[in-house]
C-alpha cells in the first residue's frame, strides 16, 4: 500500500532539550488501549503537557503559542525504552514531520522509518546551537531535503548532510511500502524455509 | 573461513537475501505477540485483504492489560476489555496458539515463551515490546520491534532489518554475597549508560555469567534493551541444555539429540572480532539501586547520588530535572529513606527463583507497616510452583498478599499503579518518570534489596541481612 511521500521541509521548530526522553514520557502507557493508530496526538508528551490536575502546564513548551512548526527538537538518546510505535503516531499525529537529535534509540528510528517521520542526527554542536537560536528565536527556520539529505539553519546557512539508509531513503521519497516489498519475495521466503528453517 | 561472532553466526544464516545498500531480509522463527501492540498490524493485514503467512510460528498472550485480582471476572476497564478481546478475535481469526487470560499457561510473553519450549537456542524471535531481548538468554538472536514490524512478520514471517554491530561484555570473577544477576545488569547499565549499546547486539560472557542460572541470565538479556542494546545474548551450554531438557516439551522440535549437536556448535571464534569490548570485575559489583528516571542512573546501595552526570563535570539540566522529580538531591545517601511500595515481577524479576530470593528474606519475618506490596507471578506457572514450594504460604504469614500474573505496576497499564509522588522499590526495569503511574517514583532493584525495603519499610542493604551465605540464587 503507497504510503504518504516525504518531501522537501521548510519550517520553524519545536524545541525540547532534554536528553534521554523516553518513550513512556512521549506517550504513557494508560494511553495504549486503542486498537486503531488515530488520535495519540492528542496524549503527546501528555504528562508534562498537562499538570496533574488536568489543567495545561503553561510552561511546557507545546502549550508555548511562540513555538510551532513540523520539526522537534531534542536532546540525545530521544525515543529510549519501549518499542511502543504509538510514540510515532503520536507524534506524527500532532503534527511533526521530523524529529532532530544528536541520538536516537534503535528501535524508535525504524519505527520513524517506518511511518513517514524523518529521523534527523546532527553533531551535538549544532544541536546546541540549534536549541539557543530557537529559544531566543522562535521564527527560525530550516530546510530539510532529503534528497540532497542535507538539514540547513536557514538563517545561517549552517548545513549538514545526514545519513539515512539508501533503502529507507527510496522508500520515503517514493511512499514505498516494505510490506508490499517482502511480499514480492514470497518464493524466495519458501525457498529458505525449505532448506534452512530450524523449526516448524 | 572467517572467524564469526555467535551473533554473525545466527543472523548469517537467517538471511533470505541481503538488499544492496539496504537492510537484510531476516527470517524469523518464533513470532510471540501481545494485546497491546498487536491490534493495528492485524488491521493492517485486513486493509491489504492477506492472511497471516505462518500462524504456526507465531504465539500470542494478554499480559500487558489485564488485571491481577479477579481474572475471571470481565476486565473493568472497558478499553482494556476491548484491547485483550481484539487480540482473541484475531488469534482465533488467523488461526494463532493464544495463552489468554484463564488459560493455565497464561503470564508475561517473555516468562511463558521459554517455560513452554519456544525459546530455543539458534532461532530468531521477535515481539512487538522491547524486553524480547530476554530470550537472547538461551542464545538466540531475539529483539524488540514497532507494530509496523509485527504485521510485515505476520505477512511474511521475514523483517527488514539493517545488520547491528556487535559487542562483547565479559564479567569475570566471583561475585560477592548478597549481589544478583539484576545487580551485574544495573552495574554494567550505570557504567555504559542508557545509550552505551546503541546500535549493537550484546554477547555476555565471562565466568561470571556461564555461573548464572537460566532465569538469572534472562534478567541479564532482560536489561539489555535498558543499555540501547538492540539485543543481549549468551553462548548456550550445559546449564541451557539441562533447562530445555527438563521442559516437558518443544514444541516444533523433531529430534531433541540432534537438536544439541547443533546448539553445541553455537559459539563465538575465538578470534572472532566485535566491534566494542569491555570487562568487568564481578567482584566490585554490589547490591545496586537507582535513584532517578531512567536505568543508567543506578548506584551501589550504599553509595551515594554523585554530584553531576556520569563523566561530565558539569551537573545538566536533564540531571537536576531528574532529581528533582525524585525529591532527592546530589550527594544524598539513599539507605534509610522511607519506601511506600514494593513490588516484585515483571519479565525482569517475575520467575519462580525471584519469589525464592524474595522468600529467602521475609521468612519468619513481618512487612512494614507503611509498605503497600504488590508480589505478582510472572506466569500461572510460577504462580503454580510458588503454591506447590510453600512460597505463598510464606508470602502470607509475613503480610504479602499474592496477586495473579501479569505485567502489573512494571507500566501500570491496569489498576496496579503507584499514587504520586510515592517511592516504590520495584524489581522491574524501567524507573521513567510516570512509568508505574502518573507521578510515581521508581527505584529500581533486585528481588533481595526489595524484600528487605518491604520488611524494613526504608531503603536497606540485603547484605546486612546475610549475616552467613545464605541460599540466594544468583
Amino acid at each position: 500500500m503507497p504510503k504518504v511521500k516525504f518531501d522537501i521541509l521548510v519550517t520553524t521548530c519545536v524545541p525540547l532539550p532534554f536528553e534521554n526522553v523516553d518513550t513512556d514520557q512521549i506517550i504513557p502507557a494508560r494511553f495504549l488501549s486503542a486498537t486503531s493508530r488515530e488520535g495519540f496526538g492528542d496524549n503527546l508528551f501528555r504528562d508534562w503537557r498537562y499538570k496533574k490536575t488536568g489543567e495545561k502546564n503553561d510552561d511546557f513548551v507545546l502549550n508555548n503559542p511562540k513555538f510551532t512548526g513540523k520539526v522537534l527538537v531534542a536532546g540525545k538518546n530521544f525515543g529510549s525504552g519501549s518499542s511502543r510505535e504509538h510514540a510515532v503516531w503520536a507524534i506524527f499525529d500532532y503534527g511533526f514531520r521530523a524529529v532532530v537529535s544528536s541520538f536516537f534509540a534503535d528501535i524508535f528510528m525504524a519505527n520513524s522509518l517506518n511511518n513517514g517521520l524523518l529521523p534527523i542526527v546532527i553533531p551535538e554542536e549544532l544541536l546546541k546551537k540549534l536549541l539557543a537560536m530557537i529559544e531566543k528565536n522562535p521564527a527560525t527556520k530550516v530546510n530539510i531535503d532529503l534528497e540532497k539529505q542535507t538539514f540547513t539553519i536557514i538563517a545561517t546557512g549552517d548545513s549538514v548532510k545526514f545519513g539515512i539508509n539508501p533503502y529507507k531513503k527510496e522508500c520515503l521519497l517514493k511512499g514505498l511500502d516494505d510490506i508490499d516489498f517482502l511480499l514480492s519475495m514470497k518464493d524466495l521466503i519458501i525457498d529458505y524455509e525449505s532448506t534452512k528453517s530450524l523449526v516448524k | 573461513m572467517k572467524s564469526k561472532t555467535l551473533f554473525d553466526k545466527i543472523w548469517d544464516g537467517h538471511v533470505v537475501r541481503s538488499i544492496e545498500d539496504g537492510p537484510d531480509v531476516l527470517y524469523i522463527d518464533r513470532h510471540y505477540i501481545h494485546e497491546v501492540t498487536s491490534p493495528q498490524a492485524f488491521n493492517g493485514l485486513k486493509e491489504r485483504g492477506i492472511p497471516v503467512f505462518r500462524p504456526g510460528k507465531t504465539i500470542a498472550t494478554a499480559d500487558h492489560n489485564i488485571p491481577t485480582k479477579d481474572q475471571h471476572l470481565p476486565i473493568k476497564d472497558l478499553l482494556s476489555r476491548n484491547q485483550v478481546e481484539k487480540l482473541t478475535e484475531n488469534c482465533s481469526k488467523y488461526g494463532i496458539e493464544l495463552f489468554g487470560l484463564n488459560n493455565p499457561k497464561n503470564g508475561i510473553i517473555h516468562v511463558i515463551a521459554p517455560e513452554l519450549g519456544y525459546t530455543l537456542p539458534g532461532i530468531t524471535i521477535v515481539c512487538g515490546d522491547s524486553h524480547t531481548s530476554t530470550h537472547g538468554a538461551f542464545g538466540a538472536i531475539a529483539f524488540g520491534i514497532g507494530t509496523s514490524e509485527v504485521e510485515m512478520v505476520l505477512a511474511t514471517q521475514c523483517i527488514l532489518q539493517p545488520k547491528p554491530k556487535k559487542m562483547k561484555i565479559a564479567v569475570n570473577g566471583k561475585l560477592q554475597k548478597g549481589v544478583t544477576s539484576k545487580d551485574i545488569i544495573m552495574y554494567i547499565i550505570s557504567e555504559i549508560s542508557t545509550g552505551g549499546a546503541t546500535g549493537y547486539f550484546v554477547e555476555f560472557c565471562g565466568s561470571a555469567i556461564t555461573s548464572l542460572s537460566m532465569e538469572a541470565r534472562m534478567t541479564i538479556c532482560n536489561m539489555s534493551i535498558e543499555m540501547g542494546a538492540r539485543g543481549g545474548l549468551i553462548s548456550p551450554d550445559e546449564t541451557t541444555f539441562d533447562y530445555l531438557r527438563k521442559l516437558s516439551s518443544i514444541p516444533g522440535l523433531v529430534d531433541f539429540e540432534s537438536a544439541l549437536n547443533q546448539w553445541k556448535t553455537l559459539k563465538s571464534d575465538p578470534d572472532a572480532v566485535f566491534d566494542r569490548e569491555l570487562e568487568f570485575d564481578a567482584a566490585l559489583i554490589k547490591p545496586m539501586i537507582t535513584y532517578g528516571t531512567n536505568p543508567g542512573m543506578a548506584m551501589a546501595v550504599d553509595a551515594s547520588i554523585p554530584l553531576s552526570d556520569q563523566k561530565s563535570s558539569e551537573a545538566s539540566s536533564s540531571f537536576i530535572k531528574s532529581l528533582d522529580y525524585m525529591g532527592f538531591k546530589p550527594g544524598m545517601k539513599l539507605l534509610g529513606h522511607p519506601i511506600d511500595y514494593v513490588f516484585i515481577g515483571s519479565c525482569t524479576n517475575g520467575r519462580i527463583e525471584d519469589f525464592r530470593a524474595f522468600a529467602e528474606i521475609i521468612k519468619g519475618r513481618k512487612k512494614a507497616s507503611n509498605v503497600t506490596a504488590l508480589i505478582v507471578p510472572g506466569s500461572k506457572m510460577v504462580e503454580a510452583q510458588m503454591i506447590s514450594e510453600g512460597l505463598v504460604e510464606i508470602y502470607n504469614n509475613a503480610g504479602f498478599e499474592v496477586r495473579q500474573p501479569g505485567c502489573s505496576s512494571c507500566l501500570a497499564m491496569n489498576e496496579d499503579k503507584v499514587p504520586p509522588g510515592k517511592y516504590a522499590v520495584s524489581t522491574s526495569n524501567r524507573n521513567f518518570e510516570g512509568r508505574q503511574g502518573p507521578g510515581s517514583r521508581t527505584l529500581l532493584a533486585s528481588p533481595a534489596t526489595a524484600a528487605v525495603a518491604a520488611i524494613t519499610g526504608k531503603i536497606s542493604d540485603p547484605r546486612e541481612f546475610m549475616s552467613q551465605e545464605i541460599n540466594i540464587k544468583k
